[in-house]
């Protein structure tokens, strides 16, 4: 193929579900506007067309728990000019860094007979312990305009427009009625960041934490007032560890919700 | 040479990392394996101690392709476990979400994963330069199978909407009804897809297959029914783990279920169809029989159609649920303090096939032991199987044109590899 003068775009996929990728394809009305400004150039699950790097952009999902792919992310950043995380794993460690707070052994033998077949670090990591990362865009899963815009500034050299404040904002702006105020339902929006559109509260459903620590969190306040709504120290832990458990202030107020792990 | 070895180091178009290792000798495929290399991420393990109610939203992040199934098979299982049924218009709220992740999962198999592999292109994107047409129909029919998801979900991907027992939120009759257009539309994009997959060109080769799936008295099977298969087998679900095991192999990061005694099987759309044809409606057989589908289809490569055709059924299955729906008094069921029982187990059909799931309660809810089945799993012994045998009709072929046929006999069958953890690197050994 002809050289092309247009950024070249890859796909990479670490420890994951493939949820964050896929929201590339779930761009319905704007995938192939994006195949025509960007060449893809290595995207394995949509393509078996691969390209050699260097690449303009990589955007990288999942999270790093294997020594195979402790080296693999190093060489994915020798041949990226930006490299975007993509998704809660490339970014916090994702529901995988469960295992940060266990003992690898336990793990291995509870799903395998052999765990010697398995290789495995004892932890799951962001991307971003690892190399330099330039833009880290949050959630479980990300939110595909929000995957738009940062793939659109970078092609034009501008900072992404991506807020970092709490779920609140985004209830207050959609005018859902706050669900911790009427119900007396646990919600983590107060401590989490915004992206999602606030969907939970809409559905009458407490924020679960998915994109992540907001940027000043008070999570000390926020377990006061879980457990002042009825939540146990051990559900208040389970709250802080699901799916950005690795993320620091989660993991800090997960750890200070004072419960040993097993009880 | 008489000894020769082909591997697949990424396998392409297929959800998660594998790769394939082939070894030859004298002329025939001795080993095939197909190795799953996605790193493991033990949800088994870490299920355990969490509520079992967060076990939906928790097993879902196994897959971002097929999160509902994941929570449809948890949920299903939970209920069990705390002895309540939901039924009426919440279980058709639950059916009606599952048509959406089987339009939208089938949608993206067929135009963007599958057919490129028969017009001879990398991927969907070069085949919209030609074919612009059926790019852009796969595409506004995934769309709509998503915007069922968003609607009823809250989103595409890890839908937030499903809870043990039912939804958080049921949608009002005017919100139900935005989705008729859309839906109506995309039965018509249907039949067009089964018409444009049944004209593709298909490779003359027959396999056979042990279909396993699930059959319901009246209904195509999304959510419940018995576990039924083509060699007789019928049994309550309950009992799948007596006729079905899992076994670890070296090369491999994901297990591989066996029927005991037995051997591979097959799940997934061929299943489904040849077990479950007389349950199809009258609109999607007569289109089947229109392009030539014959009553039990063992052409892997033929899925496309079989796939098309359960498009086809789930667009008119979600247009028959609105048509029907009236907002339920409560948006689910509630559930006891504790559970009745210390166990419970479903399988609901994946757009891939059966998903096992298997809970072990403590009396106070709480996990004590996870047991998840996914479909891929299921199927790669046999998927191994189909490759043994694309090698032996091509062995005298170059190693990458060799390569590439495996590739294809793999992609037949959908294999989601984050499922089953992942797949794709092809080593061919010829001795």
């Amino acid at each position: 193929m002809p050289a092309s003068p247009r950024p070249r775009l890859a796909v990479w996929k670490f420890a994951s579900c493939d949820g964050c990728q896929l929201s590339l394809l779930d761009c319905e009305d704007e995938l192939l506007a994006v195949a025509g400004e960007v060449e893809i150039s290595n995207f394995v699950e949509a393509s078996s067309a691969v390209a050699p790097g260097p690449y303009d952009l990589s955007l990288v999902e999942g999270s790093i728990t294997t020594e195979h792919d402790r080296h693999r992310i190093q060489d994915v950043r020798a041949q990226s000019r930006h490299l975007i995380t993509i998704g809660a794993c490339a970014t916090s460690g994702g529901i995988q860094a469960l295992k940060n707070f266990a003992h690898l052994e336990d793990f291995q033998r509870a799903v395998y007979a052999r765990p010697e077949y398995i290789e495995s670090l004892a932890t799951s990591t962001a991307i971003a312990d690892h190399i330099k990362v330039d833009f880290e865009l949050r959630g479980c899963p990300i939110n595909k305009h929000q995957l738009l815009e940062v793939i659109s500034a970078f092609l034009h050299g501008r900072r992404p427009n991506v807020p970092t404040d709490s779920v609140c904002i985004e209830c207050k702006r959609r005018g859902t009625v706050c669900v911790v105020v009427a119900q007396g339902t646990p919600c983590l929006g107060p401590v989490t960041q915004a992206g999602c559109g606030a969907i939970c509260p809409a559905y009458q459903r407490g924020c679960y934490g998915c994109f992540g620590p907001q940027d000043t969190p008070n999570t000390e306040a926020w377990t006061r007032k879980l457990r002042d709504l009825g939540l146990s120290p051990i559900d208040v832990q389970h709250v802080y560890r699901t799916f950005n458990a690795g993320a620091k202030p989660f993991r800090a107020a997960g750890d200070a919700a004072g419960v040993r792990e097993g009880t | 040479m008489n000894e020769r070895t082909i591997a697949v180091d990424y396998l392409a178009r297929v959800e998660g990392e594998g790769a394939l290792r082939v070894r030859i000798e004298h002329g025939t495929a001795k080993e095939v394996e197909l190795r799953i290399f996605e790193p493991p991420r033990f949800f088994e393990a870490l299920l355990r101690g969490r509520a079992a109610t967060e076990a939906p939203d928790i097993t879902a992040r196994i897959c971002g392709i097929c999160p509902v199934a994941y929570q449809m098979s948890a949920c299903h299982s939970i209920e069990q476990a705390y002895g309540i049924h939901v039924t009426g218009v919440l279980r058709d709220l639950r059916r009606l979400l599952y048509c959406g992740e089987w339009i939208e999962s089938h949608a993206l198999h067929i135009y963007l994963l599958h057919a490129p592999d028969f017009l001879g292109y990398p991927d969907a994107i070069r085949l919209a330069h030609d074919r612009p047409d059926a790019v852009q129909a796969g595409l506004a029919l995934k769309k709509v199978g998503n915007q069922i998801l968003t609607l009823l979900g809250g989103r595409e991907v890890h839908p937030i909407n499903v809870r043990v027992g039912g939804f958080y939120r049921a949608p009002s009759r005017d919100e139900l009804e935005t989705l008729r257009r859309p839906l109506e539309e995309a039965s018509s994009l249907a039949e067009r897809t089964v018409r444009f997959a049944a004209g593709l060109h298909f490779p003359p080769i027959e396999e056979e297959y042990e279909f396993v799936a699930l059959r319901h008295p009246e209904e195509y099977p999304l959510n419940e029914g018995e576990l039924v298969s083509s060699r007789g087998l019928r049994i309550p679900v309950t009992r799948f783990e007596e006729e079905f095991e899992e076994v670890q192999v070296p090369y491999s990061h994901a297990l591989q279920a066996h029927r005991r005694g037995g051997g591979a099987y097959l799940v997934g759309p061929l299943a489904r169809y040849a077990l479950n044809r007389d349950r199809l409606p009258p609109r999607a057989r007569k289109l089947a029989d229109e392009v030539g589908l014959e009553e039990v289809v063992r052409n892997p490569y033929r899925s496309i159609v079989v796939r098309a055709i359960e498009i086809v059924f789930a667009c008119e299955e979600a247009l028959r649920l609105i048509d029907r729906y009236s907002p339920p008094a409560a948006a689910r069921v509630p559930l006891p303090a504790t559970p009745s029982q210390t166990r419970g187990c479903a399988i609901t059909e994946a757009p891939r096939g059966i998903l096992y799931h298997r809970y072990d309660l403590e009396p106070d809810g709480r996990i004590r032991e996870a047991k998840i089945v996914p479909p891929t799993s299921q199927n790669q012994t046999r998927i191994e199987e189909d490759v043994r045998h694309v090698v032996a009709g091509a062995i005298d072929r170059p190693d990458a044109e060799l390569a590439d046929a495996c590739e294809k006999a793999i992609r037949n069958h959908d294999p989601c590899i984050s499922c089953a953890t992942h797949f794709l690197k092809l080593e061919v050994e010829r001795v």
